[in-house]
């Protein structure tokens, strides 16, 4: 391990909560979203306990809805759509790139104090009656009649907009100008293709959902009337302003995700990605029909048969760059030398998840039948296959990946694999017995259920204790390998890329000399430098945590 | 504390750090264009379901300071264009001098709007707040409505309530035509208020004698943030003020 | 001026000094176009043709901001990737205007 890098180069608090280092920001980021993360997860739990009974029996209906509303925000607001770009984006982009930092170093520590205060407005906002109106805030139930928190929490979910914003312009700003000598767009690693796709979004989106929640705040505050239909306001006009944003949110989610999965598979199959050009392609592609097809969660709420249509051929059109990716990452894996490390069962275990959880939203862009499976736990199950099956599994996933040079050590590799195998396994048990409860009818959202629904409900629940044990224990060894796991080396696994070109854990300014770039990413054959096999050489096998 | 003007450690080349700030702050402004968007959308809306009672809202608001602020603040435009100029040909002194018209004109903007907001006060026209339409029919003397005025007032009213049903409803309906008035001049305000204070800033740093032929992004950029506002209040004079004047 | 490579070919940061006498026509033009406006908006166009007051209204808004755009913030003699930056700014608004508006206008298609 270097003597001298990032993590120690210079002591004490100041030294971190005034950083302009991206690498400390990702590691602030990297608290603060785990926070959030278990804030999320405790709502979940008693949500979970609540259903293992068809009358339920842990909390009132009211209660309920503040369950289920709670753990909507804390998730997406607060975990989703910082954590990979705030915190593998913020540590990898200017490394991935050849840069010191990013653009706006400063600007990148205002954006994650602007997330403290908002997140702090909304855990306010938990704290004095929670909110009851579904992370949705439809109106008027939540600018007219919820009796709940609703404006600390709308306040704090507009103060957290801006930290958005903020990172999704350094990103852009960042990825065009500060890229090294011979670093062009197609020699980008396409995680930062990723990124840059994503950071369209945060720039493009995330202002509308703020002046919407702004609007529907303010509403609540002077009884305006925007969305309240008693004062001529139009319900629906909030809907598709909360939704322009808030569906391509979900691609904010997932894009970063894809990305990860598009640096961990050629890396464990030993081989450049199938279809390089078509990956980066296709992230832009997602990024920008993202946003053409919001009206799809408003086919029952009253948009015109015809927009209806619209939105629904749409959608259809969005799931065809998802699929190329789909389709190029098991491309690589043909033919490949494939092993299996943790990142890699992170990686395969997002594929299929993903694509049960992309097929499905399929079977809800048909407007047929939507109809029967709308706002039923076929959408929930949808959504958790795509969020968590898939946004999380590359978050966690990627975590496991970059460790080693974040932290300049191994976790042990035996346990890390066991806990992908039991995330794995206790998602699947807890998600696809809803699939089953959607399409049997039972709706989402509501504290009780018919007696029939049991065993399913029963079976989620058992899922779900599984589960949190697959995301406890990365925390524990991740956590454990930081003081004795074994040091890892500049480039453990090996993979290409600039940033295992560093010492890990990097030093503060990332390059001593900027790198000049002229081969090609992911070229597993000609990297020397990298220990990578040579034409004549043998190839290297990856260290391992425990052996 | 960095000097303006000076490399920051991120960077390789002065070059490479405009370039960085001027993209960095068009991306910003492409933000402010879907922020104000949303308004206008929800405009967009309300004024087709509520078409009379927009026309006849929009009519109680005094055309000429439309106009006049919509004058002032394309002039501060141009002052401010010329202090970008100033810079680039390294005329410091009248680098502050454009500063402060600009800065001035944005001034007169705000007192005109403020004029016009305590109208709006006096009139009982702020949503939330003892909004009422029927005030002024009621109060000529207060609005300064003269014989005239006040019987087209009346007929406008009562168009208003066939179209909207009730006293109420002609009430919640201009309520929503005032609350983006409010709302969409209130939120540019706001934009402009940060503009005068990045304009103060600019002033003192100029007569610092900062602002160079080699170096005057800040100059520029912020340039680029006050042409910007401008450009929503292009559009918010036709769309608040110019509805229906015939 | 240095020249950095880009996704749109080469970026040259250079500068192009406009004028005050170009400065002062445009401001002149955009004189000109609020006079217009403000005059056009007395008229009734709307006996002409459906909705001709706002139409025109906007299209002398929309000349008035091309303008701004252009010349006061040198669009013009800014990149390719700067007007592409703001070319996708007001497609995105067009995006959302359009399509909500869709759904409203479509919505009295419907049989019943």
């Amino acid at each position: 391990m270097p003597e001298e890098h990032y993590l120690n180069a210079t002591y004490g608090i100041r030294s971190w909560l005034l950083t302009t280092d991206h690498k400390r920001i990702a590691l602030l980021y990297l608290a603060s979203v785990t926070f959030f993360f278990f804030i999320g997860g405790i709502f979940a739990t008693m949500i979970r306990i609540h259903l293992l009974t068809p009358q339920g029996y842990l909390v009132t209906p009211e209660t309920y809805n503040k369950l289920f509303t709670m753990h909507g925000v804390a998730m997406i607001f607060f975990f989703l759509i910082p954590s990979i770009p705030a915190v593998l984006g913020n540590f990898l982009v200017p490394m991935m790139i050849g840069a010191k930092d990013l653009a706006f170093p400063k600007i990148n520590l205002l954006s994650w104090y602007i997330y403290l205060v908002g997140g702090g407005f909304v855990l306010y906002s938990f704290a004095t009656g929670g909110l009851d109106t579904g992370w949705t805030f439809y109106t008027p139930l939540s600018s007219v009649y919820s009796n709940s928190a609703v404006t600390p929490a709308v306040i704090g979910i507009f103060i957290n907009g801006f930290s958005s914003i903020l990172t999704g312009l350094n990103f852009v700003v960042t990825i065009h100008t500060m890229r090294a000598p011979g670093m062009t767009w197609f020699r980008l690693p396409l995680f930062v293709w990723a990124q840059y796709a994503t950071s369209i979004i945060f720039i493009l989106g995330t202002p509308v959902i703020a002046i919407t929640l702004l609007l529907a705040g303010l509403e609540r505050m002077f009884h305006l009337g925007f969305f309240n239909p008693a004062l001529g306001g139009d319900p629906i006009l909030f809907q598709h302003l909360f939704w322009f944003y808030s569906h391509p949110a979900v691609y904010i989610m997932i894009l970063p995700a894809m990305g990860v999965i598009s640096e961990i598979i050629p890396t464990f199959t030993r081989k450049p990605i199938f279809g390089y050009a078509f990956i980066a392609g296709s992230s832009i592609a997602i990024a920008v029909i993202g946003f053409l097809v919001w009206a799809h969660h408003m086919f029952l709420t009253g948009e015109s048969t015809y927009a209806a249509l619209a939105f629904s051929l749409l959608s259809y059109l969005v799931a065809i760059p998802s699929a190329v990716k789909v389709f190029n990452w098991t491309s690589t894996l043909y033919k490949g030398s494939i092993s299996y490390d943790t990142p890699m069962l992170y990686a395969l275990g997002f594929i299929g998840l993903f694509l049960i959880g992309g097929l499905t939203g399929l079977f809800l862009a048909c407007l047929g039948l939507d109809i029967h499976i709308h706002d039923t736990y076929f959408v929930v199950a949808h959504f958790h296959y795509i969020m968590v099956g898939g946004a999380v599994m590359g978050y966690v996933g990627g975590l496991h990946f970059w460790w080693p040079k974040i932290t300049g050590k191994l976790y042990p590799e035996f346990l890390a694999r066991m806990a992908a195998v039991i995330l794995f396994v206790g998602f699947n048990l807890t998600f696809f017995p809803q699939f089953i409860l959607g399409y049997l009818g039972m709706p989402r959202r509501y504290h009780n259920y018919p007696p029939e629904f049991q065993v399913l409900n029963v079976m989620s629940t058992a899922g779900a204790s599984i589960l949190a044990l697959g995301y406890l224990l990365p925390m524990l060894y991740l956590t454990w390998s930081m003081r004795y796991g074994k040091v890892a080396g500049e480039n453990p696994w090996p993979a290409t890329g600039l940033e295992w070109r560093t010492p890990s854990p990097p030093p503060t300014e990332n390059f001593d000399v900027t790198p000049v770039v002229d081969w090609e990413p992911y070229d597993f054959k000609n990297r020397p430098d990298l220990g990578l096999a040579t034409p004549t050489g043998p190839a290297l096998s990856p260290a391992h945590g425990d052996d | 504390m960095h000097r303006t003007g000076e490399l920051y450690g991120q960077f390789q080349t002065l070059e490479q750090q405009k370039e960085s700030a001027t993209l960095g702050m068009w991306t910003f402004l492409i933000t402010e264009i879907l922020f104000f968007g949303g308004l206008f959308m929800t405009y967009t809306i309300n004024r087709h379901t509520y078409a009379q009672v927009f026309a006849f809202s929009s009519r109680t608001i005094l055309l000429s300071w439309g106009a006049i602020n919509t004058v002032v603040l394309i002039g501060s435009s141009l002052t401010m264009a010329m202090a970008v100029w100033s810079a680039q040909v390294g005329k410091k002194k009248l680098v502050t001098i454009f500063l402060i018209l600009t800065l001035v004109l944005g001034t007169v903007f705000l007192g005109i709007k403020a004029v016009e907001y305590h109208d709006k006060y006096v009139e009982h026209h702020i949503p939330g707040l003892n909004f009422d339409m029927y005030y002024c029919t009621n109060n000529p003397s207060v609005c300064h409505l003269d014989d005239a005025a006040l019987a087209r007032e009346k007929k406008e009213l009562k168009e208003a309530e066939d179209q909207s049903g009730s006293q109420v409803a002609v009430n919640a309906h201009s309520q929503l035509f005032f609350s983006l008035y409010f709302g969409m001049t209130g939120l540019h305000a706001l934009h402009m208020i940060i503009g005068a204070g990045l304009l103060l800033w600019l002033i003192v740093e100029s007569m610092k004698g900062r602002f160079t032929a080699q170096y005057n992004t800040p100059v520029e950029n912020i340039g680029l943030y006050w042409h910007f506002v401008d450009i929503v209040w292009i559009y918010l004079f036709p769309l608040l003020y110019l509805i229906d004047r015939h | 001026m240095t020249a950095i490579s880009g996704f749109f070919g080469e970026v040259r940061v250079s500068e192009h000094i406009v004028s005050p006498k170009l400065y002062i026509l445009i401001f002149a033009a955009l004189m000109v176009l609020t006079g217009t406006t403000y005059f056009a908006a007395q008229v009734d166009l709307n006996q002409y043709f459906a909705a001709l007051n706002i139409i025109v209204a906007l299209v002398i808004a929309t000349c008035k901001a091309i303008l701004v755009i252009l010349f006061f913030m040198h669009a013009k003699y800014s990149s390719k990737r700067t007007k592409l930056i703001i070319i996708s700014g007001f497609f995105w608004l067009a995006i959302m205007l359009s399509l909500t508006l869709g759904d409203y206008a479509s919505r009295s298609w419907d049989v019943h």
